[in-house]
């Protein structure tokens, strides 16, 4: 047996028996547009997973994690997935703020931060976005300034993915004066639980609630909390970015080819599978999902596996339309019925909510549109597009 | 899924073969001094004793320069049928490239086993075989005829000897005029069975031949693509080069991920095939489907994205685009390998219950 197979077994053998007793209704739940379903029983199941070894399983050794190899990871992925184990609450902090303190971070921050993060004691909250910059993210406006005793920051960011339920949050704030587009940045973790933070959900099309508008006003954080130089945000918040569309992603066609078994059972149970062009599009659908499979392999094949380079892009732009074909070809195998909620107030089935929500797909992350201008400028070296 | 060493030895060497001679004059060389032909025949019968890897690289070659030889007719069809069959005797002069082969499988634009009524019957000197074979690769002037009919016990793979009587070769012009194609009649010809297998030797020489077309349709999209980029980055309109345009730039990024994940799917199959693996079926069904789709929209972009010099004889983009057209119908339409797809996952048309429109 392959050491992968090992790990591999190992894990599958835990979580068959981890997933049992209270923890046995969590399967299938969260995710994605559910966000808000048990995230209480959820985080009691992701320290129960921690306690015992398996939350931030690619971090180092030294710093709490297994130095599991990136074959490891995408075992584990899978065998979460095929487990139907429910959806994580720690990835922010686990997948994005971790790998970017293991690079950047002062041993200082190591020792106070990476602890919390992989024994789920703390939630973590990504502040990029602001109303003025999504896809333009050097248009941040939100300050911070030093003073004697640490930072004070002023701004609003928005589509905070998990800030309601998060203890900190890191995020890009201009520092001192004069400072523009990717200059002047810093990269600051700041703590939410204060006077000078307030979170007001954002209620999304689905109905349920799982990003927010946070508000900064004189918050404060340690003069210690910055990541990288102070001014040197910029470098450190895109390596966030690279780990957010690297490892994570790769297991999640097993998540995926649930969602294609699930559909063509609905489609022969109702009928629609009778119908030609459902039928096409099914058997498309799998080819899709045969891809991303392949595209991932592909990706850990590479000489670039450690670090995903722009050829990142053309999985997330592949998974993430494949995803959203997925949502409309459901409401098609729905008919009819799919006009129709389980009742108030606006309960959404699963298929009404993966329609719904796999708009998101191709928005967050780097819509389809900022991949394309990367695989245009960065792979195929297409002329700039003149920038403000 | 990763290429070695060997593998960029071999990609090197064919390109640069295929640079040095155009056309048909490349099938020679090929076959002489890279052994094309016997790539993946075992060492024994005269071969390289490489497999499904090495047929993918040399695909994808023939695929950037649209090279018209007969490399998929007779190294891929006829002689992995002959491998299938477990028939061995013409394959070191097929390896070789002293002769090459054409298998006529495919009736009525169909190339699905069940499609087949070509019909053997066996007298008393021996088999005699009569029907119509369409879309045959090379089989104008291939020197090993193979013919896929029907026995009485069922699907059966047959050779016919060169010069035997009663065959009619009919040479088509092909829209894509890089890939020649004949319709054979055959009536009462004297033929020698090969093997009785047929069903199993037709549907893994299908999965073999899809696979391998996947990688020469991936070559060639590749190509479409380098060529446009290449194009929108030099060509200036508005006083800006047109690949400055995000309408542009957008649509050749699209190309891309098309392409890349045409690739990942034709890599999937081939590293399928070269594990022997069970699943070859479907991957093989995903990459011909995948590939076929990838490769017709981007030398439909190619066309568009060149102007009024993508619509001349002159210019390469019409020869990639009539490739495109070729290969997605040759071996079955990809909504065709869709459904084959559809049989596994779905069960078979026409169960689903109808339901009310
Ligand atoms: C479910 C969800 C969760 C999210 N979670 C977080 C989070 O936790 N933390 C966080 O910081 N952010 C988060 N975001 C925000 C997300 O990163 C942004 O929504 C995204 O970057 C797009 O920015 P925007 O919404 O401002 O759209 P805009 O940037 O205004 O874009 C509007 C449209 O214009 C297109 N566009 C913009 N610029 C260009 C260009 N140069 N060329 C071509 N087209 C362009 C875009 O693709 C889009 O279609 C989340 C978003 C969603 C949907």
């Amino acid at each position: 047996m392959s050491s992968t197979e090992k790990f591999r077994s190992e894990f599958r053998t835990w979580l068959r028996s981890g997933l049992t007793g209270e923890f046995a209704a969590l399967k299938g739940r969260g995710g994605p547009g559910r966000e808000h379903e048990a995230f209480a029983e959820r985080l009691a199941w992701e320290r129960h997973m921690a306690a015992a070894g398996w939350t931030c399983i690619g971090w180092p050794q030294e710093y709490g994690g297994r130095g599991a190899t990136l074959e490891e990871q995408v075992a584990f992925h899978e065998e979460y997935a095929l487990a139907d184990a429910p959806a994580r609450v720690g990835h922010i902090g686990e997948q994005l703020l971790g790998p970017t303190l293991i690079a950047f971070g002062t041993d200082g921050q190591r020792d106070r931060f990476l602890p919390g993060i992989r024994s789920v004691e703390e939630l973590w909250c990504q502040g990029y976005s602001e109303p003025d910059a999504g896809s333009d993210l050097a248009n941040v406006r939100t300050r911070a300034e030093r003073d004697a005793d640490g930072w004070s920051v002023t701004g609003q960011k928005i589509w905070t993915s998990l800030a309601h339920e998060s203890q900190w949050c890191f995020l890009v704030a201009r520092t001192g004066p004069g400072t523009h587009r990717h200059e002047g940045l810093s990269y600051l973790l700041v703590p939410m639980d204060q006077p000078g933070v307030e979170v007001r959900p954002i209620t999304q099309l689905t109905g349920t609630s799982e990003f927010n508008e946070v508000f900064f006003d004189a918050a404060r954080t340690g003069a210690d909390n910055v990541v990288g130089e102070p001014g040197d945000g910029w470098r450190v918040a895109m390596a966030t970015l690279g780990f957010e569309r690297g490892v994570s992603t790769l297991g999640q066609q097993v998540g995926f080819r649930r969602e294609l078994e699930e559909l063509i059972a609905l489609a022969r149970r109702n009928g629609a599978a009778g119908d030609p062009l459902i039928r096409d599009r099914l058997a498309r659908a799998w080819t899709g999902l045969e891809i991303i499979r392949f595209n991932a392999l592909r990706m850990l094949d590479g000489a670039a596996a450690g670090a995903p380079g722009p050829e990142a892009s053309i999985s997330k732009i592949y998974w993430a339309t494949w995803h959203r074909e997925l949502g409309e070809l459901a409401m098609d195998v729905c008919g009819a019925d799919g006009m129709l909620a389980d009742g108030a107030p606006y309960d959404l089935g699963d298929w009404q909510r993966l329609f719904l929500f796999s708009r998101a797909d191709t928005i967050y992350a780097g819509s389809n549109e900022i991949q394309r201008n990367i695989i245009a400028e960065r792979v195929l070296g297409l002329p700039k597009e003149a920038r403000a | 899924m990763r290429f070695g060493e060997e593998h960029q030895e071999l990609r090197t060497a064919v390109r640069s073969l295929l640079a040095r001679h155009e056309g048909a004059a490349a099938w020679g060389p090929l076959t002489r001094q890279i052994g094309a032909a016997g790539l993946a025949v075992p060492e024994e019968h005269g071969g390289a004793g490489c497999g499904p890897v090495e047929v993918h690289v040399v695909m994808e070659e023939l695929g950037r320069a649209l090279a018209p030889v007969p490399y998929l007719g007779s190294a891929v069809l006829a002689t992995q049928a002959l491998l299938a069959a477990g028939d061995t005797g013409l394959l070191p002069a097929l390896a070789e490239g002293r002769t090459t082969g054409a298998l006529a499988w495919a009736e009525n634009g169909s190339w699905r086993p069940e499609a087949v009524r070509a019909r053997a019957v066996c007298g008393a000197d021996g088999w005699r075989i009569t029907g119509v074979k369409d879309h045959v690769l090379d089989g104008a002037d291939a020197d090993v005829l193979l013919v896929a009919a029907r026995t009485e016990t069922g699907l059966a793979l047959f050779h016919v000897p060169s010069g035997a009587a009663g065959v009619e070769r009919e040479a088509h012009t092909t829209m894509d005029l890089t890939r020649p194609q004949a319709t054979l009649r055959f009536d009462g010809t004297e033929a020698r069975a090969v093997g009785a297998d047929g069903d199993r030797v037709l549907a893994h020489v299908r999965d073999l031949a899809c696979t391998a077309l996947a990688a020469e349709q991936v070559g060639a999209a590749e190509r479409c693509l380098e060529l446009t980029v290449a194009h929108v980055r030099d060509r200036v309109q508005f006083g800006r080069p047109v690949g400055s345009f995000q309408a542009v730039k957008h649509r050749l990024a699209d190309a891309f991920v098309r392409v890349e994940s045409a690739r990942s799917a034709a890599l999937g199959a081939s590293w399928a095939a070269a594990d022997g693996s069970p699943d070859l079926s479907r991957y093989a069904a995903v990459a011909k489907s995948a590939c076929s789709e990838a490769f017709s929209a981007v030398a439909g972009d190619m066309i568009q994205l060149h102007g009024g010099i993508g619509i001349t004889w002159e210019h390469d983009a019409h020869r990639y685009f009539k490739r495109a057209h070729g290969s997605a119908q040759l071996f079955g339409s990809p909504a065709g390998h869709r459904d084959r797809i559809a049989e596994v996952l779905v069960g078979p048309r026409g169960a689903g219950a109808e339901r009310p429109a």
